[in-house]
């Protein structure tokens, strides 16, 4: 590899390559060709730096100075000033806003101060598109490791011991999925990567794809071997061009390098990838329902037991895991399972990645340790909310989740306590509301998405939610009673309890844990007929033709 | 290419890969810094020049962990090219008027063995920042 | 007949669809090496041939895959990514996810429907645009947020949609 005297680290993840980072890329390479440096300096294309708020994000080495918000208009200057001459250019660096000054350097802004980085470790740090980069970072070591010096047992082993669980919603342990795929013996086996990210609101996976694509690749390809399984499949929805350019991109290099295909690592272990597009339906997020999709068909889900883990992918045994799970496997094997499980709470162990958005004035990428409180993420990463308007809830969890109000903040989160009040990990959705929010209204947003979204199979999904959704439009728009309120309690519980799979069990959660906390709202909208948070219109058109009594 | 049939060979590419990634890592105070100010009086000094030998230097020697880095006015103009080096744990030397041969100089004596080129010293243990 | 339905056959009827297209979507069919579990791919594939998927290239695809082109319909009709009707030259995006609506994404559709004259979901009836709205496009950061073809218009406020939508007049 060559080596140069500076490094530009351009973000190049969604959000900022569409503010023109890729316009901004050419204008370096114009500017440094016009400077003659082009050979000295070395332009790098990277995943997202997770500060989505700030982008796009211009990073230089070795001087470790961090720009944000930077034009492809400003590149002269940078060039000019920094590169050439190497005085910083100032009014492109960050400013923390409760400080008022200036910081130059990443690990300075308290956006990052509070991080603990495992799944986004390369994310803005190395070229997605250049393995070498990726294996400069320890890549396919791990890989290497486990096919040389360790059994299938000792792989799985591992992954129990460390305490991960699965991060895509469920929280099921990684390990014991593994065992159980492995013990189910048969000739053929499946390796299955959710990347099917459908809640709104939420793009971990998209981030890491897109930043550390062969990060997954590796730990699938462990997985295989641990398992006893030769093929994988990455099921990705067909609306991230993006991170799908960047994964075909590196399953050719992996295979160009021998890590993917036949004897890898000159042993009896074979593996390949392929990829299969979702194509837009929110509930393929489940399990079967996405095995029913990569098969071709449509995604609805299947009655459980069997497991996949006995018969999945064309009745084969199959292990499912979500993208950040995977991005977490390689490290764990490098580190052992101690480093791993050192960080985090009793029964989840390791950091979470959320995606931090809404009201919150650094809207971002986080990952963090499990145990740390809402209260650090919203305002000592996440700089409080906007405008210093007053909290009201933070919504994590997507469609399947709930809205937690301010006296839980200090809360530390896990699976466990996340469940206890209402709401759940999810996919790690993060959305932060502030007083102009109303939570009938945001209660009402979810079950349009989840009515739309049910898959139809079983009745009280698709039909309870259905209902539901209708009497929270009664209520915003004045029409509602004190017996609907009661109604969505019963009937939301009533869904919860009978529906077939995830998306049903957990799709009430928005009306009912809203119902719970803010009850208060829900009376003024149906005893006095007023929105607090004036959102909703309430019918208002109606209401001015009748004349009062 | 050629496939990856070893962990050695896997290695041998991540250390080779490895050393083009260390310039971007953080931890600073594990390494030999060279501060070179390169604003325009520099430059017009030849700092670029000088820079470019230092470079060359290291890379052909091999030497890791230390960085070289670019920085604005150093202020002492009549002095230039400027190059600072931050030993972690010692005060920063500060050296005047280094050409081509004392950037060579600076790499073989100071760097590597951690000797003084005395001559050439502007500064000692000033305040750094 | 009911009246959708015989504006639909018309539609049909009016435009042909190129036979250069049908010869593509068979090379492509050909080309795999295997054509069982592939319909949705085929699908994608049939969709960035022909910009929507029609009852004849439905009925098609079910001939050349061997299947019932009910399953086919099946599977069109279950995911929102397939479109059984033609779109507009642009397709207006607009993100629906949580922090677009945490933001105000509702009063950008209710502009661009007033302005297009059309209802979410429809096309002018000059086919320039279709307006539809998306699930979460990731980009959480530049909420509310269009997406037009692929340009990304980030932070938009509503009394900006007339200049976006002069833009592409």
């Amino acid at each position: 590899m060559k080596r140069y005297q500076a490094h530009i680290l351009i973000c190049s993840g969604t959000a900022c390559e569409s503010q023109e980072s890729r316009e901004m890329i050419e204008k370096f390479h114009q500017e440094l060709k016009k400077a003659d440096l082009h050979e000295e300096i070395q332009i790098v294309k990277t995943g997202c730096f997770g500060f989505c708020e700030k982008g796009p994000i211009v990073k230089i080495h070795p001087d470790h100075v961090f720009y944000v918000e930077v034009k492809p208009q400003d590149v002269e200057e940078i060039v000019k000033e920094h590169i050439i001459k190497g005085r910083r250019v100032e009014r492109l660096l960050y400013e923390e806003p409760t400080l008022q000054k200036k910081i130059e350097e990443q690990e300075k802004i308290s956006f990052y101060h509070k991080q603990l980085r495992i799944a986004l470790r390369n994310c803005g740090f190395i070229n997605p598109e250049n393995i070498e980069e990726y294996i400069g970072e320890d890549g396919y070591l791990a890989l290497g490791k486990v096919l040389t010096e360790m059994t299938p047992e000792e792989v799985i082993n591992i992954v129990k011991d460390s305490g991960l669980r699965g991060r895509g919603g469920g929280g099921f342990p990684t390990g014991y999925k593994w065992e159980l795929t492995y013990r189910n013996k048969n000739d053929l086996k499946f390796v299955i990567c959710n990347a099917d990210e459908g809640d709104p609101g939420a793009f971990m996976d998209r981030s890491i794809l897109e930043g550390d694509p062969h990060s997954v690749l590796e730990a699938m390809a462990i997985t295989g071997y641990a398992i006893g399984a030769e093929k994988g499949y990455i099921y990705i929805r067909a609306e991230y061009p993006l991170a799908i350019e960047r994964l075909n991109i590196a399953i050719e290099q992996a295979r160009d390098y021998g890590v993917l295909g036949e004897k890898i690592f000159d042993s009896d272990f074979n593996f390949d990838i392929e990829l299969k597009y979702g194509a837009g339906a929110f509930v393929c997020g489940e399990e079967t329902a996405l095995i029913n999709s990569v098969e071709g068909g449509r995604g609805e889900p299947n009655a459980k037991p069997p497991f996949p883990a006995e018969s999945g992918l064309w009745d084969k045994p199959t292990c499912v895991n979500n993208v950040e799970t995977f991005a977490n496997i390689p490290p764990i094997i490098l580190k052992g399972p101690a480093w791993f499980s050192r960080v985090g709470t009793k029964d989840s162990k390791g950091t979470k990645v959320f995606a931090l958005a809404g009201k919150v004035n650094n809207v971002g990428l986080v990952e963090v340790p499990m145990g740390i409180t809402l209260r650090e993420i919203i305002y000592d990463i996440g700089g409080g909310i906007r405008e210093n308007k007053g909290f009201k809830a933070v919504q994590t969890g997507g469609p399947s989740g709930g809205c937690i109000p301010e006296k839980y903040l200090d809360t530390p989160i896990d699976y466990e306590t996340l469940k206890e009040i209402g709401s759940m990990m999810g996919s790690g959705g993060m959305i932060v509301m502030d007083e102009e929010n109303c939570m009938v209204n945001i209660a009402k947003f979810y079950l349009e998405f989840t009515e739309d979204e049910s898959c139809g199979k079983c009745t009280p999904c698709r039909i309870g939610n259905k209902r539901l959704h209708e009497i929270l439009i009664r209520i915003t728009n004045g029409r509602g009673t004190e017996v609907d309120l009661e109604s969505l309690q019963s009937l939301g519980e009533m869904v919860k309890e009978s529906s077939l799979c995830g998306l049903g069990q957990s799709s009430p959660n928005p009306v009912l844990s809203t119902l719970k906390y803010f009850a208060e709202e829900y009376r003024e909208h149906v005893v006095n007929r007023k929105c607090p948070a004036g959102v909703c219109s309430m019918g208002k058109k109606k209401t001015a033709a009748v004349p009062k009594q | 290419m050629k496939q990856i049939k070893s962990l050695e060979e896997l290695k041998r590419i991540r250390d080779n890969a490895n050393q083009g990634l260390n310039i971007r890592k953080a931890e600073e105070e594990k390494h030999i810094k060279l501060k070179v100010g390169m604003a325009t009086c520099g430059i017009a000094a030849g700092a670029r020049e000088t820079f470019n030998t230092l470079f060359e230097t290291i890379e052909k020697k091999g030497l890791k962990d230390v960085y070289l880095v670019q920085v604005g006015c150093m202020g002492y103009c009549h002095d230039e090219p400027m190059v600072q080096v931050n030993v972690p744990g010692e005060s920063p030397i500060l050296y005047g008027k280094v050409d081509k041969e004392k950037a060579k100089e600076i790499i073989e004596k100071h760097v590597e063995k951690g000797e003084l080129l005395q001559d050439s010293i502007i500064s000692k243990s000033f305040h750094k920042e | 007949m009911p009246e959708e339905l015989k504006v639909k056959e018309k539609n049909d009827l009016q435009k042909p669809i190129p036979k250069e297209h049908y010869e593509k979507l068979e090379e492509y069919i050909d080309s795999l090496p295997s054509l069982e579990g592939r319909l949705i791919q085929v699908l994608h594939h049939a969709q960035d041939i022909f910009g929507y998927l029609p009852r004849d290239v439905q009925l098609f695809i079910a001939r050349r895959l061997g299947l019932a082109g009910a399953k086919v319909n099946g599977v069109v009709s279950f995911y929102s990514y397939f479109t059984e009707e033609p779109r507009g030259e642009y397709v207006i995006n607009i993100c629906t996810g949580t922090a677009c609506f945490v933001k105000g994404a509702n009063k950008l559709t209710e502009e661009f429907e007033k302005k297009l004259k059309i209802s979410a979901g429809d096309t002018t009836e000059d086919r320039k645009f279709t307006l539809k709205d998306v699930r979460c496009v990731g980009a959480c950061g530049l909420a509310p947020l269009v997406v037009i073809n692929d340009k990304v218009f980030g932070r938009v406020k509503p009394e900006e949609i007339e200049g976006i939508l002069e833009q592409y007049l």
